[in-house]
């Protein structure tokens, strides 16, 4: 078997499967007509940015058929005008140069496209197009075509125009202006040169400076006023208080010494700290646009389904119009949006997503089938039961978990070591105050006020934003994707570590098959894989693919007996496949494995049994996550891998089968209630409750641009063996906060030395404050770093 | 010496104007999307289709056509 690699996506090519077009190999027809399209419109250029960017495109009979609908088109449109349309869309194949290459020369493949933008980390494409040239519909099928399919789901449907907050930026332009004026503007009387033009002008700088000041102390600082004063109200002491409070000083205190002719005040520290302040707000803040952490059902959902009226022809309707006793068409990979009765003989459904069970389930016609399975195989007819709001899936949703956004009002380490510093210092001004004001009142003022200057705690504010604003940032090249910088802290403290099973131990890429008995001649091989050819089963097809290739033959008799198995005669020869009951075979081991059994001519043959595949690494880490942490696996599937499960795990590990997405949930809220907490690790719907009652609910994605339910991280299923370190690294990021603020305690105590003594003038602050938080900034920043190459 | 009244005034205006450029610059959303301009401005302009190609289509020049 030759490996050659597709020239369009990178995949393996199979030599018989090969297709070579323009002297280049493709894995298959898809590839070779995107290529095609490509070169005919002279776009070939989208190879030359990278190698083996694209994609296969997917089959999409009829898939995008509900986009004929105007009314469902009218709430995808961002703008809409008689001769100009503009639509965003969300395209997750984006992920190299070549992608914004074509996406932003569409208008060559179509005549109604004017211009179209790429937003790279959102991953999206606003396209404006001509109506009366091209339609909706038409663009999505030529961006299909080419690989780059848009996804699209009930949450474009009702999204508004998001409202984009720049307001930071702008406190930040206006806070360095402000700040980097007045510092030039102090100079002169830096130096304390009692020259003749410095007396002269004095006035001027000074004022000047006090005008130039007052913008980032009314604006640009407001943040910090409204928060002190909300966390005043509310009773807590968070840490804007000292910083609020240090910054009125500074102004007041500034504003008297210039007026009374005292010095020239401390504007300069002053805009000099709101400046480095909003930046660490800003480093915090890091966003993935390209990721939502608040998924719900809807993204899940798509926007329109195909009803069958009652003469037979198909419109699309949209999902919240289905009613009960309509009739609906589901085709393969499609979403079942209501719970249902199936009308067609036999269904395929999968529910792992939902459910977490590994395998599809057969359906036959009259069984119920429910919302939130996908239809894997032909197309189904089904009638509805109950409308979307009602069925099964919404009112999992609807649980009180998800409603109350649960704050669980995590005390962030820099609030806590505020409700000590605040009073702390409060007290030491009132002692010195007291101290010196029997000495000289004046210089008792000075003191007052420059103590509540010097330790406006800006290295201890600063030491968490920049700390966990890198240690997000370097997680997030590693493919753990945090909500943001409080989850760090979170992750921290967790000492129970739930596990789901389907999907998130297990990952459904390479089930691995072996086989269990008489050996087969390759005529008996030859058989199997022609019976195998004539079913859909999704066992059938795994079996199929796994059997090395053989000589097609013809069957003389075929049938397929559903949930029980295949029965083929070529010639003389009968097989029969399928479970123990149809084979009439009782074997020995009462797994409750997947077992496909092997009859030819009668004589009983062998077995072939699926295993899930654990994910790489699984032992190891689960022998690693022992030693601090308790483990748990809840599983919606059932108790045939329990003995391989307990093997694995650590001996006290709890295991349990059968979980129903509430018992999931509930299990997580009885170990909160003894105390624990609770880090939960899932992918599916399933999980979706567990992931919002635990603590910390961890998404595992093997494609970061799939549905994920609502979580405060996702990992990359690639990573899954490093949570050992994700789990020491936030612990070592807690370590350098400690750290940090040991050494912004240090600067402290040095300025606070000076101002107790009545010695801080303004150029000793000027001095202490940003050498200070370049201290902390590059401390934090190297520690960090350090800590993330321990493995 | 008292021009230089006039010398910080003229400076500060100077950077006022820079500031108002500045917060029209953000307003205008063009600093949303920090990454894309970065690759963008790396593409090649319209290409000289191929002679051999479908004669129906315009043919376009480029500028390094010319400079060759």
């Amino acid at each position: 078997m030759d490996i050659g690699n597709c020239f369009h996506c990178g995949n393996e090519i199979i030599k018989k499967e090969e297709i070579i077009f323009d002297e280049k190999s493709f894995c298959c027809n898809g590839c070779k007509t995107v290529y095609e399209i490509l070169s005919q419109n002279d776009l070939t250029c989208y190879y030359d940015f990278q190698a083996a960017p694209g994609a296969t495109p997917l089959d999409i009979q009829g898939k995008y058929d509900f986009l004929d609908n105007e009314e469902i088109v009218a709430k995808l449109l961002e703008f809409q005008e008689d001769t100009t349309h503009i639509v965003s869309l969300y395209i997750p194949h984006i992920h190299c140069s070549s992608c914004i290459w074509i996406l932003e020369n569409l208008q060559k493949l179509q005549s109604g496209i004017s211009t179209s933008q790429v937003n790279f980390p959102e991953k999206k494409v606003r396209v404006t197009f001509n109506p009366e040239k091209t339609t909706l519909k038409k663009i999505v099928e030529l961006l299909c075509s080419i690989g780059y399919e848009p996804y699209i789901s009930l949450e474009n449907y009702e999204q508004g125009k998001k409202l984009v907050d720049r307001s930071l930026i702008y406190k930040i332009g206006i806070a360095f202006f402000c700040f980097g004026n007045i510092m030039l503007l102090s100079f002169p009387e830096y130096f304390e040169v009692e020259e003749f033009w410095i007396n002269q002008y004095r006035g001027f700088f000074r004022w000047l400076i006090f005008a130039l000041s007052l913008p980032s102390f009314l604006y640009s600082a407001s943040g910090y006023y409204v928060s002190a004063w909300k966390s005043i109200k509310s009773g807590l002491l968070n840490i804007d208080i000292p910083i609020a409070l240090g910054i009125v000083v500074m102004f007041v205190r500034s504003t008297v010494d210039i007026v009374f002719g005292y010095g020239q005040g401390f504007f300069d520290s002053m805009t000099g700290l709101i400046f480095f302040m909003l930046l660490g707000k800003l480093f915090q803040k890091k966003t993935y646009d390209f990721l939502s952490f608040e998924r719900d059902y809807k993204s899940y959902f798509p926007i329109a389904i195909t009803k069958i009226l009652s003469d037979g022809t198909e419109t699309s309707v949209q999902v919240y119009d289905i009613e009960k006793g309509e009739r609906l068409l589901i085709r393969n990979q499609e979403l079942i949006p209501v719970d249902g009765i199936l009308i067609s003989e036999k269904a395929s459904i999968d529910y792992s997503f939902v459910t977490g069970e590994a395998i599809a389930i057969e359906k036959k016609s009259g069984d119920k089938i429910f919302a939130g399975g996908k239809q894997m195989g032909k197309v189904i007819e089904m009638e509805v039961l109950f409308s979307v709001s009602q069925s099964y899936l919404t009112q999992l949703w609807s649980n009180d978990v998800f409603q109350k956004k649960v704050e669980i009002k995590h005390k962030t380490v820099t609030d806590k070591i505020s409700r000590y510093f605040t009073p702390a210092l409060l007290l030491l001004a009132i002692v010195s105050f007291l101290y010196w004001v029997f000495i000289d009142v004046t210089t008792a003022f000075n003191v007052f006020t420059a103590i509540l200057i010097v330790a406006c705690p800006c290295a201890l504010a600063l030491t968490a934003p920049f700390t966990l604003g890198n240690v997000l940032r370097i997680m997030g090249k590693r493919k753990l994707y945090l909500k943001n910088a409080t989850v760090i802290e979170q992750l921290a403290k967790v000492d129970t570590i739930v596990f789901d099973k389907t999907g998130t131990i297990t990952t459904n890429k390479k089930t691995s098959i072996t086989y269990e008995g008489a050996q087969f001649t390759s005529d008996e091989l030859k058989l199997l894989k022609n019976t195998l050819r004539g079913s859909n089963h999704p066992l059938s097809r795994r079996l199929y693919d796994f059997i090395p290739n053989q000589e097609r033959m013809e069957q003389n008799e075929f049938q397929e007996i559903i949930g029980k198995g295949i029965f083929a005669k070529f010639g003389d020869t009968t097989i029969k496949l399928g479970s123990s009951q149809f084979l009439a075979h009782m074997s020995e081991n009462t797994h409750k494995k997947t077992k496909v059994h092997v009859e030819i001519n009668g004589a009983y043959k062998g077995s072939y049994i699926f295993n899930n595949q654990y994910r790489e690494g699984l032992e190891f880490l689960f022998e690693n996550l022992a030693k601090k942490y308790d483990l748990v696996v809840l599983s919606g599937d059932n108790d045939g891998e329990r003995k391989i499960l307990e093997k694995m795990l650590p001996k006290n590990s709890t295991i349990v089968f059968n979980q129903k997405p509430e018992q999931k949930l509930n299990f997580i809220k009885n170990l909160q209630k003894e105390g624990c907490n609770v880090m939960m690790v899932g992918d599916g719907l399933n999980d979706a409750g567990a992931l919002a009652q635990s603590n910390v609910g961890i998404s595992i994605s093997e494609n970061v641009n799939v549905f994920s339910p609502a979580c405060d991280g996702i990992l990359d299923a690639s990573q899954f063996e490093k949570i050992g370190f994700f789990m020491q690294y936030s612990k070592n990021a807690m370590k350098t906060i400690y750290m940090s603020f040991g050494v912004s305690l240090i600067y402290n105590f040095i300025g606070l030395s000076f101002a107790v003594t009545g010695n801080l003038s303004p150029i000793v602050a000027a001095i202490i404050m940003p050498l200070s938080t370049i201290t902390i900034v590059s401390f934090v920043t190297i520690v960090t770093n350090v800590y993330s190459r321990i493995k | 010496m008292s021009v230089i009244y006039l010398l910080i005034s003229v400076s500060i205006v100077v950077a006022l104007i820079f500031l108002i450029a500045f917060i029209k610059a953000v307003k205008s959303g063009q600093y949303d999307d920090d990454y894309t301009p970065s690759v963008r401005m790396l593409f090649d302009d319209e290409v000289k289709k191929n002679p051999n190609k479908n004669p129906n289509k315009n043919q376009i020049q480029t500028l390094e056509e010319k400079q060759v």
